[in-house]
């Protein structure tokens, strides 16, 4: 790897440096728009005790639900979850801890963590569960409770096209948490269907700057459909 | 009679005005998309980023990157927008989407709406119905008015953990349609051929009826 190039080419190097109890913040939407090879990967290397920070934990023996197979998820931080079994089955076992977040307040996580930000306070969640504990302040006579950032030792972020100094684009909706993540890794890490070179994309129409990236692999992608619905 | 799911969507579907920004929950709320009035344009929202979602793709549309909060497989509509998940709940947490419709297991006469967690049962999770409810500028719950036993979902106080609190403006059920203030319901209209009498008996919140109560409109 030269000055600003960030392209690797085996997934062990994508993934060099990834150890047992690390949390891990994944890009990805269900199983739209996720890192499949850099998911793979983790497996391989067999490393336990993660803490994935990703909306969704996929399904059965695809997407993130492979790294339950083996066990080597200590915890999700997630808003929606339980479209498989194994997880299911974890979950009721207390193999595996669970820490639902509201949606919006996932991506804000990311994002505030990525920016230096380390807590925030939104209405989401007040007088819910989720607010439990949480300190509460009023802005305008309404209430809002403290969130803290999120940040991970790494970022895996699936994207459409890089080039090589790991300025990205993303497509239609498998955009979705992957510019938040890409943010939030102290190693960003992204998969993508194309690396062109510096210069062939728009700059202004870059999604994550190269400046969060530290590696780029070029990857194939299986890219299955959780919910394939066709007009009537 | 009590509403069809279809003829409820169809009066969720008259709250809408021309030019509104609008998120629906899956189920019900879902259906209103299908019968938006003659002379209005709405744009829907779906939370996983996409303003502007338009219908299932044919065999030739069909993209794995094209998805919605569903996780279904969906088409963008001309003039539609895709954006990242912090953007998408700008817009929520923003008040900048205009109606959310969701469905609900309770809500009560204190505006508050439970419908994501029912203990001891599998949780699942929340996805965005708490930002929605937090952020949206005006709500509109949808569900049945009582569940298969005959259970009133119009409660004095919500007994589930709650999605939000004091949010609920407006309830669409299979029965009436009623607004939230005051610490009670008030029935705006009923379904043709339901009475008053069949409402209060389901409604276990204070209900307060005026002297006149139209029936619904289709």
């Amino acid at each position: 790897m030269a000055g600003f190039d960030k392209v690797v080419t085996s997934y062990a190097d994508a993934m060099a440096g990834l150890n047992n109890n690390m949390t891990i913040i994944a890009g990805g939407f269900g199983l739209c728009g996720i890192p499949e090879g850099l998911i793979a990967q983790i497996k391989t290397m067999r490393t336990t005790g993660l803490t994935i920070v990703s909306n969704n934990c996929g399904v059965d023996n695809f997407g993130l639900g492979i790294l339950l197979e083996d066990k080597q998820v200590k915890k999700m931080v997630s808003s929606y979850v339980g479209e498989n079994a194994l997880f299911e089955q974890q979950l009721l076992n207390g193999e595996l801890e669970v820490e639902l977040t509201p949606q919006g307040t996932l991506a804000e996580k990311m994002r505030a963590g990525g920016a230096g930000i380390p807590a925030f306070y939104t209405a989401t969640g007040y007088g819910t569960p989720v607010g439990e504990g949480k300190e509460v302040k009023e802005f305008n006579g309404r209430p809002y409770i403290l969130e803290e950032s999120i940040t991970g030792d790494f970022a895996i972020v699936k994207a459409w096209k890089a080039d090589r100094y790991g300025n990205c684009i993303y497509r239609h909706t498998a955009q979705n948490f992957n510019p938040m993540a890409a943010t939030a890794g102290k190693v960003t890490v992204v998969e993508v269907e194309e690396i062109v070179e510096p210069g062939e994309l728009d700059p202004a129409h870059i999604h994550t700057p190269g400046i969060y990236v530290d590696r780029v692999i070029l990857g194939t992608f299986e890219k299955r459909i959780e919910r394939r619905v066709l007009a009537k | 009679m009590a509403l069809t799911r279809d003829q409820i969507a169809t009066r969720v579907a008259q709250e809408f005005k021309d030019g509104d920004y609008v998120n629906l929950g899956i189920g019900i709320p879902t259906l209103a998309a299908n019968f938006v009035p003659n002379g209005i344009s709405v744009m829907l929202q779906s939370e996983n980023g996409l303003l502007g979602m338009g219908p299932n793709p044919t065999e030739e549309q069909l993209d794995a990157d094209m998805i919605n909060a569903g996780k279904e497989t969906v088409t963008a509509v001309t003039g539609a927008s895709i954006f990242s998940s912090a953007e998408s709940f700008a817009m929520i947490r923003g008040g900048h989407v205009d109606i959310t419709v969701l469905g609900a297991f309770e809500v009560d006469v204190n505006g508050n709406i439970a419908s994501w967690m029912i203990p001891n049962k599998l949780i699942k999770g929340m996805g965005g119905a708490m930002d929605l409810v937090a952020g949206a500028k005006n709500i509109i719950v949808t569900m049945t008015h009582a569940d298969k036993h005959g259970n009133s979902k119009l409660l004095a106080e919500c007994t589930l953990p709650l999605t939000g609190v004091n949010c609920i403006t407006k309830i669409i059920t299979d029965l009436a349609v009623l607004e939230v203030k005051n610490k009670a319901y008030y029935l705006l209209e009923r379904a043709p051929g339901v009475t008053v009498e069949e409402i209060k008996e389901k409604t276990a919140g204070e209900l307060v009826v005026p002297d006149n109560v139209p029936e619904m409109q289709f």
